[in-house]
């Protein structure tokens, strides 16, 4: 490696995070600590059912039994349950019935973003549910989308509106008792987003939800509910960004999707939360989430896309569960580390339904002193005639400080299934940035260059909004860090 | 219930020490120290990581007796495939040796080939910084039990420059009786600065053999600077016996170590293959070859620890799979930090032949360096109809094209089988395991059903 392009890495490994900024808001908050009592006031706050509470409640009586899983890949400082703030929301000065009326405070903080919601409203095509840290404070396109049938709503307005769907799937999905994080989010859940897209209907527009996590100490407990009825289609997009701070905060959100006979759900995220301080990891979002899909319908199919570029620490499988025969489960992910950034991410596909087919392609990028792990399972269980899959995961090292792991678990019970699995390790090669260089490309434009055409294949399949943010924070992340 | 079963071989391994001859000094500490690792951890639980899949309660319940002397061998033994390798070779019979069966005609005179427990009483001062300072008994309560009670076992020296050409067989005969017994063998190999040599570790039993029993051994291998050892290991123990096995393979600078792990199911099967780099320019292979049916299970662990820049490392696992067998798979590919240039590549194939037969596989790769060039794959699936259809549209019977496309697919590790004799008698060994007749049923042909993807 030449001195140029060894600059140029430390050039990139030492660039901060762009995007740490606060607004200033004052927030209406629960007291400290986690109890009983809390989740009542919490629940009561938000004016829901006593079914709700009690479901809350038994989550909440679950977890106390539940232990902290130990054996993802990373290593960090535990959360002290008892120092979080479970509930903060802008406080509310009125009904708003229009952007106008949004705290300007806030619409600066989106614009800075790039994700302006004046312009997205004009920029027909995106509608964007905000949910500023834990209420959601605008919604867009509402109506556009109301005329369709399809619901598109806060969590906290589908319990209102709509409290037989929610009932009926809330928890169908990921259980409380599923795992430690998700017991805890059921009990505390504050906010997320609710999405019905009703037979036969497919959604004109790409939904989309941008979080983002501000007052201080406030873990963020997402709850995101999407069912896709026979025949519908729907593509739903998470992006989110936090601002900088020193306290390690933690997010554990649940997002549950359900699709019926010949039902699509194209779920794309793209995160760059928090890493933490780049010279000594410290502070940085916990990003503890469970995602699931249900193909409960024949035909029926879920594609998970997601670029991982931010955190501290990420534990995080979206599944697909593929009851329904002929069924479809795809899982595309992009997962960079760097600095102190550790990952533990990958999927499980569960081959329950004849036919059914599931496609794994996992990218793992890993600089600085970043750690990066794909943990899959794919189980083929013995009623699932001529299933399918295909894996692969390949990591990319740049540099010699970090590391990049596999753990893929392959169970199969039936012997119509086949399944393949491949993996690679490898790193940008000298030759391939000479090559580059040779044709005048510098050597960060021949990384990035290179770095995405790695990526190329989960890129598109993100929306086209998407795919370019992805890139461009991919860039920010780490460009040029070869080493 | 397994908590007085660690009890009792606690209570065995007193009465061992006792009767036990006289032991250099070094070693009791050595065992001692095992022994109290092992009632520490125990029998392993599902919970485990390692034995996740693996449920050892069948052997944690069991009592098992130290087996005893053996003063007659039936003469069948020794007409078994395996029985009748025409190499040198040591007879160990229910982990004891047998000076009467074994015979060491061919090898060159510098080479010590013998029991263990004779070298420990002869000669031990060579043995102290080898023996049991590989196979670490702190993780793995199996090679603990063995430390604490080994009686015997192979022990092989090679000295430097010293080539052998023939073959060394090691062959572990077990003669089961009425009551449950355990052995412990343990062998012991090195090899030393540019020295070669052929080793194969048979595990077998009286083709008949219905009693229950343990095999728990270790083998420890060392392979100095520039040597070169080929090893097979074959284990053909009985339907109702357990086997665990731990070889533990250290490689000095541009060592070169190939195994060939061949296994033909009992009730219960745990390989642990791991090697270990401490120098650069070496390279390990770890082949194997699982065949398991019935109620088998056939769990394989390798772990190859890639701590220095500059080795490489291959691995290919097959398995076929039939009836309720049950087969895990766990390869573990470590690139330390600084170990650059590494070359490593992992291939986990499996056969799945009955509707009732699992398979969990976990191919595993630890990355902690950029400029290495690591792969790994695993492929699961059952015989391709098309050539099914193939064969049986020129008259060949459904199950007889079943069986030649086992085969085919066991063909791919067993050509890799250098000593020629040991090759045939792995086929013998293979074609008496595959179904005869009575899984014609187990795959459906469906000329209809064309793979689509």
């Amino acid at each position: 490696m030449s001195a140029t392009a060894n600059t140029v890495i430390e050039e990139f490994a030492a660039r901060e995070y762009q995007w740490g900024f606060e607004t200033p808001i004052e927030a209406i908050t629960l007291p400290r600590g986690l109890n009983e009592d809390i989740i009542r006031q919490l629940s009561a706050i938000k004016q829901e059912p006593d079914w709700l509470l009690q479901w809350r409640l038994d989550a909440y009586r679950r977890w106390l039994t539940m232990q902290e899983p130990t054996w993802p890949n990373i290593r960090y400082e535990k959360p002290d349950f008892q120092d979080i703030i479970y509930y903060a929301a802008p406080r509310p000065k009125k009904a708003l019935n229009s952007l106008d009326e949004v705290d300007p405070e806030l619409l600066r903080t989106f614009e800075k973003l790039g994700i302006s919601l004046e312009e997205q409203k004009r920029l027909a095509g995106v509608a964007v549910d905000a949910v500023f840290d834990s209420v959601s404070i605008a919604t867009t396109f509402k109506e556009t989308l109301a005329e369709q049938g399809i619901i598109f709503c806060s969590f906290s307005e589908a319990v209102r509106d709509h409290p037989e769907l929610v009932r009926q799937y809330l928890g169908s999905v990921v259980p409380p008792s599923d795992n430690f994080y998700a017991a805890l989010n059921s009990a505390v859940f504050s906010d997320g987003s609710f999405v019905y897209i009703p037979k036969g209907v497919r959604c004109p527009m790409e939904l989309s939800t941008y979080f983002r996590i501000n007052a201080r100490e406030t873990g963020q407990f997402e709850r995101t509910l999407i069912i896709a009825d026979a025949g519908a289609y729907v593509s739903y997009l998470e992006g989110c960004t936090a601002p900088m701070r020193d306290e390690n905060q933690l997010h554990a959100a649940v997002v549950e999707l359900v699709a019926l006979d010949d039902a699509t759900i194209k779920y794309s995220t793209v995160q760059n939360w928090y890493p933490g301080d780049p010279k000594t990891g410290k502070g940085g979002i916990y990003n503890f989430v469970t995602k699931r899909g249900k193909c409960l319908g024949r035909r029926s199919k879920i594609t998970w896309t997601q670029v991982e570029t931010g955190s501290a620490i990420t534990w995080k499988y979206p599944s697909c569960l593929l009851i329904g025969d002929d069924s479809v489960g795809e899982f595309y992910s992009v997962a960079l580390t760097n600095h102190y950034q550790q990952a533990d991410t990958g999927t499980k596909m569960i081959h329950i339904g004849r036919n059914t087919r599931s496609t794994i392609v996992s990218k793992g990028i890993s600089a600085g002193f970043g750690q990066n792990t794909y943990r899959g399972l794919v189980r083929i269980n013995p009623g699932a005639e001529n299933a399918r899959n295909y894996s692969q995961c390949d990591s990319l090292l740049l540099g010699d400080k970090c590391g990049a792991h596999t753990f893929p678990y392959i169970e199969v019970k039936n012997p119509t299934a086949r399944v393949e699995h491949e993996a690679s390790t490898s790193r940008i090669g000298e030759d391939q940035i000479f090559y580059c260089n040779q044709r005048g490309l510098s050597t960060e434009d021949a990384v990035n260059m290179i770095v995405n055409g790695f990526c190329k294949e989960v890129f598109r399949e993100l929306p086209m909004e998407f795919a370019v943010e992805a890139q461009k924070l991919l860039g920010v992340s780490l460009e040029g860090s070869v080493g | 219930m397994t908590q007085t079963t660690v009890h009792s071989y606690v209570q065995e391994f007193e009465d061992l020490l006792r009767t036990r001859g006289a032991e250099p000094a070094w070693l009791t500490p050595l065992r001692r120290a095992a022994l109290s690792r092992f009632s520490e951890l125990g029998f392993p639980q599902r919970n485990q990581e390692e034995w996740r899949f693996t449920d050892v309660r069948p052997i944690a319940e069991q009592t098992f007796l130290p087996a005893g002397a053996v003063t007659s061998v039936p003469d069948r033994l020794l007409e078994c495939p395996l029985g009748a390798l025409p190499f040198p070779r040591l007879v160990f019979v229910n982990g004891r040796f047998s000076p009467e069966l074994s015979r060491c005609e061919g090898i060159p005179a510098p080479v010590r080939v013998g029991s263990l427990a004779d070298a420990l009483r002869v000669d031990p001062a060579p043995l102290e910084r080898h023996l049991a300072r590989y196979a670490s008994f702190e993780q793995h309560p199996f090679v603990a039990l063995n430390t604490a009670c080994f009686a015997d076992g192979g022990f092989v020296h090679i000295p430097r420059n010293t080539q052998v050409e023939t073959p060394i067989l090691l062959a572990f005969i077990a003669v089961p009786g009425v009551e449950p017994v355990v052995m412990h063998p343990r062998s012991l190999v090195l090899v030393e600065e540019n020295a070669q040599c052929t080793l194969i570790e048979a595990y077998f039993t009286v083709p008949e053999a219905q009693g229950v029993y343990l095999t728990n051994a270790a083998t420890e291998v060392m392979v100095a600077d520039r040597a070169i050892v080929d090893h097979y290991k074959v284990a053909h123990e009985a339907h109702s016996a357990y086997h665990m096995h731990t070889l533990q393979v250290e490689l000095q600078r541009s060592a070169q170590f190939s195994s060939h792990n061949l296994t033909f199911g009992s009730a219960i099967v745990r390989n642990d293959h791991n090697a270990r780099f401490h120098a650069e320019d070496a390279e390990c292979t770890l082949n194997g070859l699982y065949i398991a049916r019935d109620n088998q299970l056939v769990d394989n662990h390798t772990a190859i620890d890639h701590a220095v820049p500059h080795c490489n490392s291959h691995e290919l696992y097959k398995g076929i799979l039939d009836g309720r067998g049950h087969g895990v798979f766990n390869g573990k590919i470590f690139v330390r930090k600084d170990a650059q240039k590494t070359d490593a590549k992992q291939t986990n194939q499996v056969l799945l032949l009955s509707p009732q037969a699992t398979i969990n596989t976990k191919p595993q790769l630890e990355i902690f360096a950029d400029d290495v060039r690591c792969t790994h794959g695993a492929t699961v699936g059952p015989l391709e109809t098309e050539s099914l259809f193939y064969l049986r549209s020129r008259g060949i019977s459904q199950q007889e094209a079943q069986n030649i496309l086992i085969r085919a697919f066991a063909e791919d590790i067993i050509d890799r089988i250098r000593p020629e004799a040991l090759r045939e008698a792995v086929h013998a060994t293979l074609a008496a395991v595959l179904p005869q007749s009575a899984h014609t049923e187990t795959i459906p042909f469906r000329p209809g059903t064309v793979q689509n993807s």
